[in-house]
């Protein structure tokens, strides 16, 4: 199915939301009709520290045009410190994305709640319009083998 | 490859509204492990299980993709179903398709599309799925509640009555809580000491509970079931076993004039003292800022006087750990600091006062005996001026943008129960809105404006200005008769936000428990699991989880009881089985996973190995999966990919990315 229409730009965006906190605040914005453009595909995870840094690499690697990881604020992980871990290993990966030529915009890390859904949502169109204004990531996709 | 079923619920119109689910179904046939695939009204119904269940056995399925609301409300609901038709029940996946799509988008291409997209991650993690087991762990049938006000106790009687042992850790001296230092209780005017106190005799009573007052949390381990935690039992100078509790040390001690905590800082205690008259336990504790002895070394004086010999100033702090299977939040609450309300003057006039100190002043064992007198000059006041909505409902970051929902009815209990013992003092109320809801509440408001004739006016007031004379003048508005009120009066009194207990924050901390952005402690489900949080074995009673009245605390503390109960009488409990597996033959033992594990769940072995025809014994990562909770930190840790989780592996996630960006 084709993600593009109308000529308009429709990124293709990836979003990781920890179970316990970020899942929810989607689930939330869900029930209280807080719309976000639905360019925004979430994948559950047990933690944000679940998340490979690969993953995101990965996601760019198939042709997604933003990757956002959401878990829950400091201090509040259900796993006590997972967050710290994928916090670290996000500020590892916006080097790495220098490095690629990746727009350290198209990544981004946010802590949403599960009391948060008018966050949730407002990061959610935030992000997708910031996405919407880098244009179509095109950087992996040129670093691929052609065959 | 799987034989996957995949189910389009409509959820009524929820989700068919704006997904074309007849479409879902037909995209969703094509896809090559899909077998069966079909769309019903209600997915979650009886019928809907049914129809599972037959397209298993009929058409052989080894995976399931149900295409409904949010896993966190029926996950459960699936999985059972699945186990019914003999699958083993972690081979179920939902595609979120109501909350994450067909709710927040309109446009039903669109939303169309995007469920064609979750169900194909879906399908692609199911392919990967394998079927899985959980264990099994012990329950300690014990629990703890922390914060005894009436909250905490209420669960505790409870809990105890069933016949399970409980320990309270309370922070302050003494049992009681919030509720001890009220002088009425709203709607029937009941004396709060008179109905508390037998409660919290009951509880100290009670062969089940045992209370651990100035104490307080330090330590929270384990999980649901088998939590250890360490209770700090600060050092009160006095021994609890020999104590009589006569009062002479109180009595004689020389150190008089500190604010006592209780009557909020509006009268005065010794250095070594009890909260409040019925005090439990009835043992003092010694401030040790304000005792003499600890300052100056001399003094000693309460240690001559005790007959029983129990003050003893060598006593040390004690760290008490103990096994609890199930946890009881009861933190309670306080008033917000006025710090940024200085508009109404109340660091400026003795005679500006909050609800709660009013409290205490109207009671007979507070700083003026109960008789109603300016702090200032003890004068009796002829006009009261009560202003509601202070710091609630507030749309700038000064106050809560919460209502507090206490306030309009004790403000009505106070401006009632004023009018009723001085006939000559005027009581006028500025309210934004007057809000009752409750049983005998709105008759209770209507008596204290009819019956009672306190003048109510809707509006806010502007400022309280301190006048020379020792008058207050009051600048307010009246929305109704729409003018500017000046309205001088002796006492105004500020019906102050509540907010939770500013120590929630550290014990939610400890106990992983998520917390909202005012402090209260988040429920599982806001309707339908409003006291456990979503931390499995930790359950909310009272204010710490939002704004409750008195019966509603007690209600909720039943509650909270009653889901503690229904874990403690359990003998064992089904852990998570999506637990981190290592694979030997590409760990090398680096250590990396131990050191990022929360739960220290990871151990190293020498294990022996076949490593393409090379056999040798290696150090390697064993994982115990009845400590590991799932997280993943270690897989993303682990340099050679050998950690993996089981139920969201490393190659699961990277289908559903695939299948996204596909």
């Amino acid at each position: 199915m084709s993600i593009e229409r109308n000529d308009q730009f429709r990124p293709k965006i990836v979003a990781f939301c920890c179970n316990w906190c970020s899942y929810a605040g989607a689930d939330l914005a869900g029930s209280s009709r807080l719309s976000y453009p639905a360019d925004v595909k979430i994948i559950r995870v047990p933690c944000s520290c679940r998340v490979n840094p690969m993953f995101i690499l990965r996601a760019f690697e198939k042709g997604a045009d933003g990757v956002i990881l959401c878990g829950c604020h400091p201090g509040d992980c259900h796993y006590s410190t997972g967050n710290y871990y994928a916090r670290r290993r996000m500020t590892l990966l916006f080097s790495m994305l220098d490095y690629l030529g990746i727009e350290r915009d198209r990544v981004r890390v946010e802590w949403v709640s599960a009391a948060e859904g008018v966050k949730f949502s407002t990061t959610m169109n935030e992000f997708v319009d910031s996405v919407k204004a880098l244009g179509k990531n095109v950087r992996l996709g040129d670093l691929r083998c052609k065959n | 490859m799987q034989r996957i079923g995949l189910f389009v619920c409509h959820c009524g119109s929820n989700i068919a509204a704006t997904v074309d689910v007849k479409k879902v179904t037909e995209i969703m046939a094509m896809e090559p492990s899909v077998v069966h695939s079909e769309d019903y009204q209600y997915m979650c119904s009886e019928a809907g299980q049914e129809k599972i269940i037959q397209a298993v056995k009929e058409k052989n399925l080894t995976g399931l993709v149900i295409c409904s609301c949010s896993p966190r409300m029926h996950e459960a609901t699936f999985r059972k179903a699945a186990q019914k038709a003999g699958l083993n029940p972690y081979m179920v996946e939902i595609a979120n398709i109501r909350e994450h799509c067909s709710w927040i988008h309109k446009d039903i291409e669109e939303a169309t599309e995007k469920a064609v997209i979750l169900a194909r991650a879906a399908v692609a993690k199911v392919n990967l799925n394998t079927p899985l087991k959980p264990g099994e762990s012990l329950v300690t049938k014990r629990a703890l509640v922390i914060g005894g006000g009436i909250a905490g106790i209420q669960t505790a009687l409870d809990i105890a009555d069933a016949g399970y042992e409980v320990d309270i850790v309370e922070k302050t001296p003494s049992i009681g809580g919030r509720m001890s230092q009220l002088d009425k209780t709203f709607p029937t005017l009941d004396c709060s000491a008179c109905i508390l106190t037998p409660k919290m005799v009951e509880a100290s009573a009670h062969e089940k509970i045992n209370i651990y007052t100035y104490s307080e949390v330090e330590k929270v381990s384990g999980f649901v079931g088998d939590f250890t935690v360490d209770i700090r039992k600060k050092a009160r100078y006095v021994d609890m076993n020999k104590c009589t509790g006569c009062g002479a040390c109180m009595e004689k001690c020389p150190s008089k004039k500190n604010l006592s905590e209780f009557n909020r800082g509006l009268g005065n205690r010794p250095a070594i003292y009890t909260p409040f008259a019925q005090a439990i336990p009835n043992v003092p504790v010694i401030d040790t800022e304000a005792c003499i002895k600890f300052k100056t070394g001399k003094c000693g004086l309460c240690s001559k006087i005790c007959a029983a010999g129990a003050v003893d100033y060598e006593q040390k702090d004690e760290i008490i750990s103990q096994k609890y299977g199930a946890i009881v939040v009861a933190t309670g609450f306080d008033t917000i600091n006025l710090d940024k309300y200085d508009e109404y003057a109340y660091s400026q006039s003795k005679d500006v006062i909050t609800s709660l100190e009013l409290e205490r002043v109207m009671n007979a064992a507070g700083p003026t005996k109960g008789h109603l007198e300016r702090l200032s000059d003890g004068k009796h006041p002829k006009e009261i001026v009560f202003i509601q909505c202070v710091g609630s409902r507030c749309s700038d970051d000064r106050g809560k943008p919460y209502c507090s929902k206490i306030c309009c009815m004790y403000t009505a209990k106070h401006a009632m129960l004023i009018r009723d013992k001085y006939p000559d003092v005027n009581v006028t109320v500025f309210y934004i809105d007057v809000r009752t809801p409750g049983k005998n509440f709105d008759e209770f408001y209507r008596r204290a404006v009819e019956q009672y004739g306190v003048n109510y006016i809707k509006g806010q007031v502007g400022k309280v200005i301190p006048q020379p004379d020792g008058k207050l003048l009051v600048q307010g508005s009246d929305l109704l008769d729409n003018k500017q009120i000046l309205k001088e009066a002796d006492m105004v009194v500020l019906a102050t936000a509540i907010e939770p207990n500013p120590d929630v924050r550290k014990i939610a901390t400890m106990l992983t428990a998520s917390i909202d952005t005012n402090n209260f402690l988040t429920e599982a489900h806001a309707k339908l699991r409003p006291v456990e949080s979503p931390t499995a074995g930790i359950f909310l009673s009272g204010v710490c989880q939002g704004p409750k009245d008195i019966p509603e605390t007690v209600a909720q503390a039943g509650a909270a009881a009653v889901k503690a109960i229904g874990l403690l009488a359990k003998d064992k409990l089904m852990t998570n089985p999506c637990t981190a597996q290592s694979d030997i033959l590409l760990c090398n033992g680096c250590s990396a996973c131990a050191n990022v594990c929360p739960y220290g769940a990871i151990s190293y072995e020498d294990k022996e190995v076949n490593d393409h025809g090379i056999r040798e014994t290696r150090r390697v990562a064993v994982v115990n999966s009845a400590l590991c909770q799932g997280c993943g930190a270690c897989t993303v840790t682990c340099p050679s990919g050998a950690m993996d989780l089981l139920g969201f592996s490393n190659r699961q996630l990277i289908s559903e990315v695939d299948a996204i960006c596909l």
